[in-house]
């Protein structure tokens, strides 16, 4: 057994080739899953790569580094297209979890409630992962592919979520519904990004999280939606229109009850991004 | 180069000092804090970043220490409460701020509050409530309901400020035991264990129902290096039973041949902590073979249902029954009736300290250092289970971090006593967030049916109620809430006319015991919501419809008791009324505007009888003189956050006539405190408190009597003199002439009571208690109608304590009550098997309660200490149903199965005809 501090990152990818390992940047995740059993293997621990750190500007968008924090994302200076990013940042956990878990935990984790992903799927981010064949693209709604179960190659690192560049004007929001006020794991979660030109809604993508295995866009809704005036427009957002949940029952709520929320949510969601208020 | 580093020492910068540990890879920050840096001050609740006691500051940020590898601070800057506390002027701030609020109770989650608030302060020195939730909602508190933490946080900046409050009796004195709470000092149950303590694991069963048949266990342990010992029932010398009724000593130690729940004990593995660290207990020999599992009270009460016991028939363990004149008459003869029925579920304790401790043979004797809220039954119960003398056993208990009902029974004791006696060593144990979850008792579910009627004046006519309690697979307390439920489930109300049956059902699930209240909050969610629709339906107001009916001096109970004096509730009710009449305009003037969100108003009242239930329940409290002049008393009452540490002194101190600031107090220890009693019952201000006031008056006489003066001289204790002034003339007492006894006291006190009660006949009428404590609650919630989401906006809550020894220790039972009523009341569901865990099992967070006005009542009983009344219990049991009734009032929707969870509510308001 041995714990692996990785300098570079050609260090964790070879490590990580050689054998079986887990690759750990905040912990939040793995300590958990953990519990109280005996470990004896390997762990790689990514977060001293300080090319892993940060969310930057590219010329294609942006790139924020696999071990960013939670934090740093809410403390990034960032367009309000990452509104949602950042409400969903400040939901994660708590802000213990939040200044040590990492944007590419959360992911690799893939939670059917990971907060993260609703408002990285209306982001349209792709996933980076590099190994030591070299570094491939894949989209998120690809790489996440059920509960706990993503793309991600056993030799693979996630290095990076890029977001393409987005319209100006874009505004992104989240709402959380959950049965207490911090600490709490969604019984449901919406992303909304839209932008409005001139009162009506010219663009919107839509995200639910904690409805179904991946969370995921609800596309059939975002159409309808696409070019209604802003007025009113939660009206528009009605049952027959969101499609493809396949929500569970589970401690926190029933199927029943997170169907009918969902509308609920998506509504105070693009309300939130409309107005700034739910 | 390979610069990545493979497993090597770590060094880092821990509270300003350079330290190195060598952690083994997947080695949590706070075992290496705790175990190999001896920083005890890290308090771990969960290992799962859900409870934030571990949290401290990494590079300045506040990070959940069970979640950080210990490599992961190499080079980094960690601070805990301890470092902090010593140099850090925010944390030496809150010391102030946070004792003068009494911010922390029990004190095991202050560390984690402290440094996370430590962390605000550097930013924000001056914060708002907001920004304190914000900064601490990673941190659960069970104690104090968080508002006094807000405000310790909101005020520290000016805590150079705070004026001392007076420590007498009457006065909002800091706790005597509070600043080591505050500094990290405080030694809970995992804080003590020697160095070198061999560790103890159990093997529980992974079944709620099943026979099992044990394997190689000697070839097993041959295979397992650092094993010291395995215990199985066949190493129980004594009784293989621990519980805490006699007649229902029925839970086994280790179960033999056949399991009841999921979380039962078959075997404890003890080794080394190094082959304890490594061993993987699912490895443990042993055939299992799954049985039929009674789930709940359906389950269990059918025809052809297998028996838990053969001899309790029908899986039902027990009953209680309380009858007054003719209730079905009185029901036939009322103008209006309601009838309805109700749920509630299993609800956890969620201490945030899991049980621990250590045990060692010390001269030949056996002492037990555990976390407990009854050092006396665990020696019973130990000597019993060990076949030991009593004189043979100390119990020394450690601070308790949060009891709350079920740390009066035995835990981890007969484990590590087992152990130790096997052994020979010190041994040690410390549960799992997930072990105390699924092994420890719960309180009860109830199934209830109510039939309530009242003429058309308002004067109620007749009651009847039938409550199913779930009562787990062993006693527990069961046997004490089928008997409280019946003596309660009028509520503080003349009923001539009343009938209430209860029964304890054995099931396959965790043994329901006491929690705060023994059953009585559950019945009051019946009763008290049941009365707001009798009100409704005599078109009534429902606080008027409750004064109507209050009980009042000379009117008898349901089971005919009759107090001439004492009895508070009508004040209490009288005292909500502004509140009341202003709540309710301010709902509807916001509900006339209002579509989406409905507010609404809601009240509810209880009483709760302080002690056993026609039980003999004394407590004893010794104090004395030395010749050095030291004045010593023997506190035994135990303080699990609740302030008999305080509590207990300020009342010696006032009976014996002297400022506190000259006793010395000791204490509990079964060695050197004469029992006083389990905590439990809220019975220790009210029974320790006399056994107090009567050792300080017999030991004021005591020393009156040396000085041969009359009976209102003063004493003073200064500089190890005893000085005795009457008349305006001063003696000092000449200590050096008496002979101190075989205590070494020149002057001492012992002094025992027993709160004067009567048995209960075959229809429950007798004296069950000596007094009874009073509460109204009233609340204003936010209905978010689509969603199905309650949000309580204030609370204000009326207690009738008689005295208060201790205001500010008052608010914070309230305060802790409602948070914990709340939470029974909106969230909190206990799942066998499925919400073993601090994240799926929701408690509140320091975000979900709002402000609470407390408004304290001194209607004073005659047998208190000073009037004093018990309170522990009465502030929880008002609040689920004041909630339901303001849910009800806001958008007439009947919450009838407990917690309302959005799903729930949200079916209970379309039912109601919310779309």
């Amino acid at each position: 057994m041995s714990y692996i501090t990785a300098t570079t990152l050609e260090d964790a990818l070879t490590a990580l080739a050689a054998g079986p390992a887990s690759v750990i940047a905040g912990g939040t995740d793995w300590f958990p899953s953990q519990g109280d059993r005996p470990f004896d293997g390997t762990l790689i621990d990514i977060s001293r790569l300080v090319d892993l750190h940060g969310v930057t500007q590219t010329d294609r968008g942006w790139r924020i580094g696999a071990a960013t924090t939670w934090t740093d994302i809410i403390n990034a200076n960032l367009p309000p297209a990452f509104d949602g990013l950042k409400l969903a940042a400040r939901e994660v956990g708590s802000i213990q979890i939040q200044n040590t878990g990492t944007i590419a935990g959360n992911l690799c984790n893939a939670s059917p409630a990971a907060d993260g992903v609703p408002p990285l799927l209306t982001l349209n981010a792709s996933v980076e992962l590099t190994s030591g064949q070299g570094v491939r693209e894949i989209a998120l709604c690809d790489f996440l592919q059920g509960v706990r179960k993503t793309d991600r190659a056993a030799d693979e690192i996630l290095t990076a979520i890029h977001i393409p560049d987005l319209p100006d004007g874009s505004k992104g929001a989240f709402v959380k519904l959950g049965a207490r006020k911090y600490l709490v794991i969604s019984i449901c979660m919406v992303a909304v990004l839209l932008q409005v030109k001139d009162d009506t809604l010219t663009d919107i993508r839509i995200a639910i999280g904690a409805a179904s295995p991946v969370a995921q866009r609800l596309t059939a809704l975002e159409t309808a939606l696409r070019g209604l005036p802003t007025k009113g427009l939660t009206n528009a957002i009605t049952d027959d229109l969101i499609t493809g949940l396949a929500p569970i029952s589970d401690v926190r709520a029933t199927a029943e009850y997170r169907q009918t929320a969902a509308t609920q949510v998506i509504q105070r969601a693009v309300t939130l991004a409309l107005e700034g208020d739910a | 180069m390979d610069k990545s580093a493979a497993t090597m020492a770590t060094s880092f910068t821990l509270n300003g000092e350079i330290v190195q540990v060598d952690p083994t890879a997947g080695e949590r920050l706070s075992h290496s804090l705790r175990e190999r840096l001896d920083r005890k001050d890290v308090k771990i609740g969960c290992n799962a970043g859900d409870c934030g006691a571990c949290t401290v500051l990494v590079d300045g940020a506040p990070v959940c220490a069970c979640l950080m590898a210990t490599q992961q601070a190499t080079g980094r800057k960690v601070e805990t409460l301890a470092g902090l506390v010593k140099a850090d002027p925010d944390a030496q701030a809150l010391i102030e701020s946070f004792q003068h609020h009494q911010a922390a109770q029990c004190g095991i989650c202050t560390p984690g509050m402290m440094v996370s608030a430590v962390a605000l302060l550097r930013n924000a020195p001056r914060p708002d409530a907001a920004q304190v939730q914000d900064a601490l909602g990673g941190v659960l508190c069970r104690c104090t309901g968080y508002r006094k933490i807000i405000d310790a946080v909101v005020g520290a900046h000016a805590a150079d400020q705070l004026v001392l409050a007076p420590i007498e009796l009457g006065h909002n004195a800091r706790r005597f035991d509070g600043l080591a709470k505050v500094t990290g000092t405080e030694r809970f149950g995992d804080d003590v264990a020697p160095a070198g303590a061999l560790l103890a694991r159990v093997i529980r069963s992974p079944y709620p129902s099943a026979s099992f048949t044990l394997g190689d266990i000697a070839g097993w342990q041959a295979n397992h290096p650092g094993i010291e010992a395995i215990l199985t029932a066949k190493d129980v010398p004594g009784l293989n039973a621990f519980g805490v009724i006699p007649g229902f000593i029925d839970q086994p130690v280790f179960a033999v041949n056949h399991v009841r729940f999921r979380g039962e004990a078959i075997a404890c593995v003890v080794g080394d902590a190094d082959a304890m660290a490594t061993l993987d207990l699912g490895g443990f020999p042993v055939e299992w073979t799954p049985q039929t599992t009674l789930s709940d009270i359906e389950d269990a009460i059918a025809p052809d249902a297998p028996l838990l016991f053969e001899d309790r028939k029908g899986n039902i363990m027990c009953g209680g029954f309380v009858q007054c004149g003719d209730a079905d008459s009185a029901l036939g003869a009322a103008d209006v009736t309601i009838e309805a029925s109700y749920k509630t579920s299993f609800v956890e304790h969620g201490y945030i300290e899991p049980e621990a401790g250590f045990a060692e043979m010390v001269d030949g004797r056996l002492h037990v250092h555990a976390c407990t809220q009854a050092p006396g039954m665990d020696r019973d119960t130990l000597a019993a289970v060990l076949d030991m003398p009593m004189a043979d056993i100390r119990i020394v208990p450690t601070a308790v971090g949060g009891g709350f009902g079920s740390k009066i029974d035995v835990s981890l004791q007969p484990f590590i006593a087992l152990a130790t006696l096997k052994t020979g060593r010190p041994v040690r144990m410390t549960y799992s967030r997930n072990e105390t979850m699924q092994s420890t008792t719960k309180r009860h579910p109830a199934e209830i049916n109510i039939t309530l009627g009242a003429k058309a004046d308002g004067t109620l006519s007749g009651m009847r109620f039938d409550g199913d309690f779930n009562t787990g697979a062993y006693a527990s307390w069961g046997p004490t809430v089928a008997n409280r439920v019946p003596v309660h489930a009028s509520g503080p109300y003349h009923i001539a006319d009343y009938r209430a049956r209860s029964r304890a059902v054995h099931t396959h699930c965790p043994p329901s015991g006491a929690f705060r209240g023994f059953g009585v909050p559950q019945s009051a969610i019946a009763q008290e919501t049941a009365f707001d629709l009798l009100a409704e339906k005599l078109g009534m107001d429902p606080l008027d419809f409750r004064l109507k009916n209050a009980l009042e001096d000379n009117i008898p109970t349901v089971c005919g008791q009759v107090f001439d004096q004492g009895v508070g509730i009508k004040p209490c009710l009288e005292a909500l009324r502004p509140a009341w009449e202003l709540a309710k305009a301010e709902c509807a003037e916001f509900n006339a505007t209002q579509s989406a969100f409905k507010r609404g108003v809601g009240i509810a009242c209880a009483w709760y009888g302080c002690g056993n239930t026609s039980l003999p329940n004394p407590s004893t409290i010794k104090a004395g003189v030395r010749a050095d002049g030291t004045v010593v008393l023997h506190q035994g009452a135990m303080d699990i956050g609740q302030g008999s540490n305080t509590v207990i002194p300020q009342i010696f101190a006032k009976a014996l006539g002297v400022s506190i600031d000259g006793v010395t107090v000791l204490g509990a220890d079964t060695d050197i405190t004469p029992d006083a009693g389990k905590t439990s019952a809220s019975r220790q201000t009210f029974v320790s408190g006399n056994a107090a006031l009567k050792a300080g008056e017999a030991l004021r006489r005591a020393i009156l009597q040396q000085a041969n003066v009359g009976p209102d001289a003063e004493i003073t204790l200064e500089g190890g003199k005893v000085t005795v002034t009457d008349t305006g003339q001063a003696q000092t007492l000449d200590l050096s002439r008496l002979e101190p006894n075989a205590d070494g006291y020149v002057l001492m006190a012992q002094e025992t009571y027993d709160p004067p009660i009567k048995p209960l006949d075959e229809n429950g009428q007798g004296i069950p208690y000596a007094q009874f404590g009073y509460a109204a609650h009233l609340v204003v919630v936010e209905v978010d109608i689509a969603l199905g989401l309650c949000k309580p906006l204030h609370f204000i809550a009326a207690h009738d304590v008689g005295r208060a020894i201790n205001p500010l220790l008052v608010e914070g039972q309230v305060h802790g009550g409602i948070a914990q009523g709340l939470g029974m009341a909106l969230m909190e569901e206990y799942i066998p098997g499925r919400t073993e865990n601090l994240h799926d099992y929701l408690i509140p967070t320091i975000g979900d309660i709002p402000p609470i006005e407390t408004l304290v009542l001194e209607i004073a009983d005659a047998h208190g200490p000073y009037g004093a009344k018990g309170l522990g219990e009465h502030v929880l049991i008002p609040t689920a149903p004041a909630i339901f009734n303001a849910i009800y009032h806001a958008t007439g929707a009947k919450v009838t199965h407990a917690p309302a969870t959005p799903t729930r509510l949200r079916a209970a308001l379309q039912e109601a005809g919310h779309a």
